[in-house]
């Protein structure tokens, strides 16, 4: 246990070097990313871009560069006020960026835990129906359903509920954030469109996911065995085919959960203008900002891994088979 | 007289399916007594594990059509609705099956899964009902059962889960067990050992055995009566004696054959029975084992009937050979020779 626990934060930590070097690199190789000639503006001379190059640090070897570059986004993330030279900042805005990540969790988090739990829900209530119906009407409609869902793009979903539910008639609020704290009843009215948005998705595909295991399952010898126990359908559902049917299922939730609260849910954000984790990275991807964009990418890298730790424990109470004796 | 348990009268199942009709039983009828064993022999696709899911109802589908009757204690299992059978289904009739690697549920423990069995037909606490359960784990061998009821499936043996199996069926004591292929799935060492306790379970538990098996071998060991299927029929039955010493139907002398005998002297190569079983969709006409039979001549293309042709009453076959034809060719058949008769 405690081994598994040390293995893990050392593989963490070298995923999110891995990661850090390769955005590092990508950033320096790609046209058009030098920052001081970015920063100097329209027309600059070469003394000013000089000038901006050794300010900044620019004109070091760059991994000086990156090494300074971690060590600040480490100082961010502890505790207190930090030096003017300690600070990450954005080339673009020269905001604080590990304050502005912080700044933006908890539209994001809002944002995700709310369509965690809608898509988690429906798409098994999804699953488990067609899976019982399989080959009927109901089972049909569904399917279709859920491939609509599965092919909507993101952002013309949420356009166009924008468009319907907030424009046309205002029975909901257009885009923005209010904080729980604030208003309970406003952050949720908020919410209720960017979260069906994010969930339908994930409902269309957990849905297929869990039918075709469920079909698998339905066919194993120990749900004849159960049947020929005499136990109730019900039972033979929920206790023995579900039960085993959601054991994938809670590997693509881990992962997939990690991935939006990590500021995956980009396009949710940016149509509703939730100024969350999401939005940020969007901003900065679109100015070619690298501490901003490094920033984002090491925070969603981290729930990424605190995840998939988190599945492996899950599969391990799921399946007594990999539980280490 | 022993009480009569089970009575199969003319059962078929006919499986819709999108290639055709697939007629896997095509009349069968037997009887079942209080402390009998039963055998039923023949290949893959002979229609002998159909007729046993059918007894418990396994087999209802909405492309599932059956026809005939099998009563139990006065009532027909083919008619009871899916709530009256479930009661009986691992109560009064249980079932253990092939794979035991595969036939129990690998997220829960063995306890819970022959607990489940006993409170599902029983008002029994969970408590009482696991004290029991480790109580048939005991009696069916299982070693430290206080605590390997705890273990879950994969931490028990081929033979031990196959062992968990039977407890599992005889937890509501029923009046039939049903074993399909019981030992086809273990080592030949604890086969023996898996008769054997089905064997003495059925005395202690005083319940009527259904073995069903592809091998003759296993149903010499514990059978009373046999059953020889084929192609959803039965080809030949009677007394255990009479099919291993007086077998009247050529596939009966091929499965007999196809047995390495250490006994006799050995053959060039081991002897097997030519083509494969027929459609289920497609059958043959007259005797469906026909096309593959050594001594087929014209009166074949007619399906003969399964009816007593030798002195012992009791024994029935479908063949339209004499008995003293067939008495003449089966010893050089079963040792392999292929000949036809003239």
């Amino acid at each position: 246990m405690l081994s598994f626990v040390i293995r893990r934060l050392i593989g963490m930590v070298a995923v999110l070097f891995a990661v850090s070097i390769l955005v590092f690199i990508i950033f320096i190789l790609i046209p058009g990313g030098d920052p001081a000639e970015r920063m100097a503006g329209k027309n600059p001379t070469p003394e000013n871009i000089q000038n901006i190059r050794e300010k900044w640090g620019f004109d070091k070897p760059f991994y000086v560069q990156y090494v300074r570059m971690m060590q600040k986004a480490g100082t961010g993330l502890l505790p207190g006020t930090h030096g003017e030279y300690d600070i990450l900042r954005s080339f673009d805005t020269r905001q604080d960026v590990v304050a502005e990540i912080k700044k933006g969790i908890p539209a994001t988090f809002s944002l995700c835990i709310g369509a965690g739990i809608i898509w988690l829900v429906f798409g098994i209530l999804v699953g488990v129906i067609s899976a019982v119906k399989a080959g009927r009407w109901s089972d049909r409609a569904i399917t279709i359903l859920a491939l609509i869902g599965i092919s909507m793009p993101v952002f013309w979903l949420g356009i166009v509920l924008r468009y319907f539910f907030a424009e046309t008639r205002t029975w909901f609020p257009d885009g923005g954030y209010v904080p729980l704290s604030e208003d309970p009843a406003q952050w949720m009215y908020h919410l209720i469109l960017p979260w069906f948005c994010l969930a339908v998705l994930f409902i269309g595909f957990y849905g297929r996911v869990l039918r075709s295991n469920m079909l698998d399952t339905m066919n194993e010898d120990y749900v004849r065995t159960a049947r020929a126990k005499g136990l109730p359908p019900g039972r033979v559902l929920g206790r023995h085919v579900l039960r085993n049917s959601l054991i994938p299922i809670v590997s693509l939730f881990g992962l997939d959960f990690a991935a939006v609260l990590g500021g995956g849910a980009i396009l949710t954000e940016t149509v509703f203008d939730l100024k969350g984790v999401g939005w940020y990275a969007a901003q900065s991807v679109g100015g070619l900002d690298l501490p901003p964009i490094m920033g984002v990418t090491l925070y969603g890298a981290f729930f990424i891994v605190v995840f998939s730790a988190a599945v492996d424990f899950a599969y391990a109470y799921l399946d007594p088979r990999i539980r280490p004796t | 007289m022993p009480e009569r348990l089970l009575e199969v009268k003319g059962l078929k199942v006919r499986f819709a399916t999108e290639d055709g009709t697939v007629h896997a039983v095509d009349g069968v009828d037997f009887e079942l007594n209080r402390g009998e064993v039963l055998g039923i022999v023949g290949e893959s696709g002979s229609g002998k594990s159909v007729t046993a899911m059918t007894l418990l109802g396994l087999t209802r589908d909405k492309n599932t059509r059956f026809e005939g009757e099998v009563d139990y204690k006065g009532e027909n299992l083919l008619d009871l609705p899916e709530s009256r059978l479930r009661d009986v289904r691992g109560n009064q009739i249980a079932m253990i099956f092939q794979d035991p690697m595969t036939s129990m549920n690998p997220v829960y423990t063995v306890g819970d899964q022959i607990v489940e069995a006993i409170t599902t037909h029983e008002p029994t606490g969970n408590k009482e009902a696991k004290r029991r359960a480790i109580e048939l784990l005991r009696q069916v061998g299982i070693p430290n059962a206080q605590s390997r009821v705890d273990d879950y499936p994969h931490q028990f043996s081929g033979g031990m889960r196959q062992r968990a199996m039977i407890a599992m069926a005889l937890s509501c004591n029923p009046d039939i067990l049903i074993a399909d292929e019981p030992t086809t799935a273990l080592d030949v060492t604890i086969q023996a050992q898996i008769l054997e306790l089905l064997d003495r379970l059925r005395a202690d538990f005083d319940s009527a055995v259904i073995l069903i098996t592809h091998d003759l071998g296993v149903v010499a060991e514990v059978a009373d009566e046999i059953l020889v299927m084929y192609a959803g029929r039965i080809v030949e039955r009677g007394s255990k004696r009479n099919v291993f010493y007086d077998p009247q139907h050529p596939y009966t002398w091929g499965l007999l054959g196809s047995i390495p005998r250490l006994d006799r002297p050995k053959p060039k190569k081991l002897h097997s029975i030519e083509g494969t079983p027929p459609s289920l969709i497609n059958l043959p006409q007259g005797c469906k084992f026909r096309p593959r039979c050594p001594h087929a001549f014209e009166k074949c293309f007619e399906e003969p009937e399964l009816r007593n042709r030798v002195e012992d009453r009791g024994h029935l076959d479908r063949c339209w050979l004499t008995v003293d034809q067939k008495r003449g060719v089966r010893d050089s058949t079963i040792a392999g020779e292929q000949r036809v008769v003239a």
